[in-house]
């Protein structure tokens, strides 16, 4: 697999990067140099072979429906960028 | 330091020949004398000492690390410290709630020294792609100690903490300990509770002890594991009780498989004799050697690195500039606060295994790439449940070279994914692990082995490890070292 330029900026779209153009040329170096290395797996048929998404074989896990108190409201705001009446304040969303 | 482990600290405190804020003194005493030469710590707890006297006063004495030191790393929440990942974009960050681990180590009794420095996000081999600077290895300060737990490990070794928590993800844990001369172990996935522990591959991710003996390692595993309602992954019953894993050291009947192509190309030579002598030791302890072949250790390192980063793209999206850590001074509207906050705080590494996960998880490419590493996953998990089926352990190399000169790794991110061959496995499978020295290259510097054993049979490793320690003194071998100058 070639990963070429536009690729790069594409990946780096949905990632949310921004990259710098020496950041550019280095990821598609790196990439292409990683993926071509990965493409070694396609030389191992896993045909009917079932995807292992997780180890431990757990099931659904399920308790009762019963509020409990949540963390302190200002531990968690003081963490944030900007706080007012007790909600975070973001940037305006919609036009 | 006049106690090097926790259970001669323990044993001393029982005795009343030391107090806990005594043992915190010494440590923070060495912490101040040597951390600006090896950078274990990136942030000590102010407390430690009042919290230590405190103990002496009215902790519970019985406690099974009671008045015990440990440091840990920063990738594990704490409240009444930052937790940063080593990252910019967490700098700043306090949690409001700590990791059960923290929350278990503090109701057995133990005293924490401090967060200890890790490759950011533990995406990282060698602790240098940490924000905060690298650390070096207290056997030699012109190598790396390894990674991501690098500076957990570096602590131990350095004597700034007799015990540290680090996390293994694809081998966090064993790396840095075969490198730094040390025993740690990462656990079966799902006996101990991840919750607190900032994510990066969620599948792969455990917290593990790391210390200077499996003694010490065990004692500290059997405080952190456990089901805990917070963590859905983490598996209900398990009881580890260690206490007859390590009073016997009598191996007969035990029967250890050693995979002949682990030992082969690529694998230093010094090191692959110290695997083959402590599979000789093993066998005078009355073990039986079974060489064997695990020919899927090929098709590990691709398919962990495209595993770990498609759920680390997806466990980063979370850091967006708004929520916490770093947030950016100007922005023109939400979405350039979003990528202006990502993109300088984020390091390259990290950017490197974001878009290499986003890649393997976008239309077009997420059946070629992350559905095929899941069924090679599959493949490799039944290669080791065969093998488990035959043989109690698997002895393997833990690196394929001894720690490697600072500045050597980064610019080949590819061979430096490569060094990882024989620890992703594990972390793929979902196994334990415990990494021990077993000898020094003709340069000084540590070499380790692993053993790998079937899923939470920590204690069959626990054995085979106490009863190699009993024999051998590489875990004794203490570094030289260096004062600031």
């Amino acid at each position: 697999m070639e990963i070429d330029r536009e690729m790069v900026e594409y990946v780096a779209e949905l990632s949310k990067l921004r990259l710098s153009e020496p950041e550019k040329q280095l990821m598609q170096q790196d990439l292409t140099k990683v993926l071509q290395y990965m493409d070694i797996l396609n030389s191992l048929p896993t045909d009917g072979v079932e995807p292992l998404t997780h180890v431990s074989g757990v099931e659904n896990v399920f308790r009762a429906d019963v509020a409990r108190p949540s963390f302190n409201r200002d531990k968690i705001l003081q963490n944030a960028i900007a706080a007012e009446d007790g909600c975070i304040k973001v940037p305006q969303t919609v036009e | 330091m006049q106690y090097e482990t926790a259970a001669q600290i323990r044993q001393a405190l029982a005795a009343g020949q030391t107090t806990a804020a005594r043992q915190t003194e010494a440590y923070l005493a060495q912490i101040a004398k040597y951390d600006g030469v090896y950078h274990c710590y990136n942030t000590i707890n102010e407390q430690a000492a009042e919290q230590a006297a405190e103990f002496d006063k009215q902790g519970d004495k019985e406690g099974p690390l009671a008045g015990v030191p440990v440091a840990i790393k920063d990738n594990l929440a704490t409240e009444a410290m930052p937790t940063t990942c080593s990252s910019k974009i967490l700098q700043g960050f306090i949690s409001p709630y700590d990791a059960t681990v923290v929350q278990k180590l503090q109701a057995a009794g133990a005293i924490i020294l401090g967060k200890t420095n890790m490759d950011e996000f533990a995406m990282g081999s060698t602790t240098e792609t940490s924000y905060t600077g690298a650390t070096k290895n207290p056997w030699d300060t012109g190598h790396v100690p390894g990674g991501s737990s690098g500076g957990s490990a570096a602590a131990v070794a350095a004597g700034e903490a007799p015990l540290a928590l680090g996390s293994d993800t694809g081998g966090s844990i064993r790396q840095p300990c075969a490198y730094c001369g040390l025993t740690g172990i990462k656990p079966t996935y799902g006996a101990v509770s991840r919750y607190g522990l900032l994510a990066y591959g969620s599948s792969l991710d455990q917290i593990g002890p790391i210390a200077h003996t499996a003694e010490d390692c065990a004692l500290l595993l059997q405080v952190i594991a456990g089901y805990d309602e917070k963590d859905s992954t983490s598996k209900k019953d398990v009881q580890f009780d260690f206490a007859a894993a390590l009073q016997n050291a009598d191996l007969r009947g035990k029967k250890i498989g050693l995979p002949l192509n682990y030992l082969g190309d690529g694998l230093d030579a010094e090191i692959k004799a110290a695997i083959l002598a402590a599979a000789e030791q093993f066998a005078a302890l009355g073990a039986e050697l079974c060489e064997f072949e695990m020919p899927m250790i090929e098709y590990a390192v691709p398919a962990y690195y495209i595993i770990a980063c498609a759920e680390a793209s997806s466990n980063l999206s979370r850091y967006d500039g708004i929520k916490y850590g770093y947030h950016p001074e100007r922005f023109a509207d939400l979405e350039d606060l979003y990528l202006t906050a990502r993109s300088e705080g984020f390091g390259l590494e990290v950017k490197r295994r974001i878009m290499l996960g986003t890649f393997a998880l976008s239309s077009g490419y997420y059946d070629a790439y992350y559905q095929k590493a899941l069924k090679v996953r599959a493949l490799i998990s039944r290669e080791f449940d065969k093998a488990f089926a035959q043989y109690d352990a698997i002895l393997s190399p833990v690196a394929p070279t001894c720690a490697p000169a600072l500045n050597a790794s980064l610019d080949d991110p590819l061979a430096m994914y490569l060094s990882d061959i024989y620890t992703v496995s594990v972390n793929l499978v979902g196994i334990p692990a415990i990494s021990l020295p077993c000898g020094f290259s003709a340069a000084g510097l540590p070499i380790g082995m692993q053993l790998l054993g079937a899923h939470f049979d920590e204690e069959m490793l626990v054995k085979l490890a106490a009863a190699y320690q009993q024999k051998t003194d590489w875990h004794l071998k203490k570094p030289q070292l260096k004062e600031a100058e």
